[in-house]
């Protein structure tokens, strides 16, 4: 994996821009997709053979490598339940929040 | 195939019509159906996509029987319909913000070609600030096409005048496309209580089809269609003219042509809308407010209140934009003393409202001087409110006695 | 003129409600216009919706910002979103818990309280939280603005069939039946 450095959001107070050229946001919003998750995929590790179909089809990029399985992190899975779609092992289940 | 005018009868009585609960773009899709269009072309996009879904439902359920081409963009969308209305077809879709945009090639060409194509605009504000609300910003910016535009009030009124438009655009003295603009989000999602007209009500309303009859593909009448035209030399310049001019004696004759089929459809069905301009509570009016599409409703209500409290102010509300009324409008003007206009779309070249805009040019015309003032409001989906429009009206009152302010007000600056 | 607003997440069936409340008030003979809050919509997110009832025409069609009742279907959506903003003082909450009043934080300006176990009920019925048409029977329980027997003919001319219907009519009527009115009297402050 590529290193790659991190910059801070862009100031736009520091850098003297006024506020109302074009649109732009300099603050990341405190919601996150899994905030409203009405379901959600839980891993088989027997099961999981590492083949990274789920990785690939994610739509918001959250499937995580593990030494024996890939997981999720649930900061920012929405439930939308593709993962458990696509995998080729049936190795992922998608059960219900609890309310 | 001129429009008999109907004599006026107290005692006619309309038929019979359906009750329903609808939102404003299934009452578009309904009064579609009614008009029996022979295609349809459909692109979804907000807030217009559940339109054309039922649109796409009536064909479905067999309760509508139009061809639908469910094409891959609006600027197909829009092509397919003008390859369409020259097959003599008549023909409808429906857009707003982007997609306008994506298909303004043949939106130029539809009315210079003088196709009679039936368009729902459900008016978005313009993209960018990113937005998917309504506003007027994409109706507003298209103005200058030569499509006939006409904006609605109430649901009701959009499935009434979504019906109407079809024998506008198809009369042989305006043959021009026709935008029905109804509000995005208020009039598109908002439920109200509408009344159905009957299907052989409006099949003897809208009378025979005959949509081609000027120009076609059609190899039986071989012509070419919309070569090319102009240029300095020969017969290019008269030739050029004649065709702009054209267009405009044909948005002219629509003044006249809206007018008589608005009083036809009052005849017929029960249902009177002001076909140029709206006045309300205009009578021993010192000053009034001037509105456009659904914050008309708003602005009665707070016109009623302003009047209940000793304020003498009316309401002036266009409905047909292009062509602008300006007869019409100059003699609402003619009543009052000072105007404040409502605009929910912005001018960029003036500073100020579009439609305030094109009201500085009737004040003109009036020849005396009348004082005005620009109001913005409702961008991008905000609110203007009764209590919008008390400063509206408390505003416009001052312009009686006291300069009129240089920039336009922004109602919403500090919502 | 009456004034509702319905709070929900996106997917509960909020936007529909105000819909549903709007024919049952039609069959009344009322006027009715309902409006959704509209935004980017996804399961889980806030909506509100809006609706007026009057026995005359309704010209506005904004926002309501002083509402007469709230309905609020969801029961965790206090915690978000200040749902009681503009309430009129001596207006009715429809709310869906489980919980009891006491339990509750309520705004001043509440004077009628409704309360329904609407997502309990709904797995009964539906399997899903789907708490909509229960809460409408609510309403009707707890303000008599609208009659159970509107609500259910509304539903009879709705594009629901068969299982959907019966299952939505037992719905209007077990939020009816089970819904507990109370009117809270507050005391001025000495």
């Amino acid at each position: 994996m590529t290193r790659h450095t991190s910059y801070p959001l862009f100031d736009l107070k520091e850098a003297n821009v006024p506020d109302d050229l074009c649109p732009v946001a300099t603050e990341v919003s405190p919601m996150l997709p899994g905030d409203w998750r009405s379901m959600r995929p839980v891993v088989n590790r027997d099961k999981c053979v590492k083949c990274a179909v789920c990785w690939l089809y994610c739509p918001v990029q959250c499937v995580e490598e593990k030494p024996a399985w890939f997981d999720f992190n649930l900061k920012t899975c929405k439930g939308c339940g593709i993962c458990a779609n696509e995998c080729p092992q049936r190795a992922i289940t998608m059960i219900p929040e609890a309310t | 195939m001129t429009t008999a005018t109907l004599e006026k009868s107290p005692q006619a009585k309309p038929a019979k019509q359906k009750v329903m609960l609808v939102e404003g773009n299934e009452a578009a899709a309904l009064g579609v159906a009614l008009a029996r269009p022979d295609m349809v072309a459909v692109y979804p996009i907000t807030p217009q996509s559940s339109l054309v879904e039922h649109v796409a439902k009536l064909i479905a359920d067999g309760r509508m029987d139009a061809d639908i081409v469910d094409a891959e963009g609006e600027h197909s969308v829009l092509s397919v319909l003008q390859g369409g209305a020259l097959a003599g077809a008549r023909t409808y879709t429906a857009t707003c913000g982007p997609g306008l945009a994506f298909m303004f090639e043949p939106y130029f060409r539809t009315s210079g070609m003088r196709l009679p194509i039936v368009m729902s605009i459900v008016t978005r504000d313009g993209i960018t600030p990113q937005s998917v609300w309504g506003g007027h910003q994409d109706a507003m910016t298209v103005r200058e096409v030569g499509w006939v535009q006409v904006y609605c009030e109430t649901v009701q009124e959009v499935l009434d005048t979504t019906i109407m438009a079809f024998k506008i655009a198809e009369h042989h003295d305006v043959m021009l496309p026709v935008n029905v603009c109804l509000d995005g989000n208020y009039l598109s999602y908002g439920t109200s209580r509408v009344e159905l007209p009957e299907q052989a009500e409006v099949d003897a309303f809208m009378g025979v089809k005959d949509v081609n009859w000027h120009v076609a593909l059609d190899p039986l009448r071989p012509m070419a269609v919309d070569p090319l035209t102009g240029g300095s030399s020969g017969r290019g310049p008269s030739t050029f003219v004649r065709y702009r001019k054209g267009q405009c004696r044909g948005m002219q004759n629509s003044l006249r042509v809206i007018e008589d089929i608005h009083e036809e459809w009052a005849q017929r069905f029960g249902r009177r809308f002001a076909p140029l301009v709206e006045e309300y509570r205009l009578e021993g009016a010192d000053y009034a407010i001037m509105t456009l599409g659904s914050m008309t409703g708003a602005a009665k209500d707070a016109i009623d209140e302003a009047r209940d409290a000793g304020r003498r102010v009316g309401l002036i509300k266009i409905k047909t934009f292009s062509p602008f009324p300006v007869d019409a409008l100059m003699k609402s003007l003619d009543k009052v003393q000072a105007v404040g206009v409502v605009d929910r779309s912005v001018g960029f070249r003036w500073n100020c409202g579009p439609m305030y805009q094109e009201t500085m040019g009737v004040l003109y015309k009036l020849g005396r001087h009348v004082p005005s003032m620009s109001f913005i409001g409702g961008l991008a989906g905000a609110d203007i409110t009764v209590g919008h429009f008390h400063r509206v009206i408390e505003a416009t009152e001052k312009l009686l006695s006291n300069p009129a302010p240089t920039e336009p007000v922004w109602l919403n600056e500090k919502d | 003129m009456y004034e509702v607003r319905f709070h929900g997440r996106g997917g509960q069936g909020a936007v529909t409600a105000a819909a549903m409340l709007a024919a049952a008030l039609l069959e009344e003979g009322k006027y009715a216009v309902s409006i959704p809050s509209f935004g980017f919509e996804r399961r889980g997110a806030p909506v509100v919706s809006f609706l007026r009832c009057s026995d005359r025409e309704i010209r506005q069609l904004t926002n309501i910002y002083t509402p007469d009742c709230l309905i609020c279907v969801d029961p965790t959506l206090t915690r978000s979103v200040d749902i009681f903003a503009g309430l009129k003082p001596g207006g009715t909450l429809v709310q869906a818990t489980n919980r009891p009043l006491a339990e509750l934080a309520l705004s001043p300006n509440v004077a009628t309280v409704g309360l329904c176990d609407a997502i309990g009920i709904a797995l009964q019925i539906f399997s899903k939280p789907i708490t909509n048409t229960l809460m409408l029977g609510a309403f009707a329980k707890t303000t008599g603005v609208v009659s159970l027997d509107a609500l259910k003919r509304s539903l009879e001319d709705s594009d629901f069939r068969d299982a959907g219907l019966k299952q939505n009519l037992l719905a209007l009527e077990r939020g009816y039946n089970e819904t507990t009115v109370y009117t809270i009297e507050r005391r001025a402050a000495a």
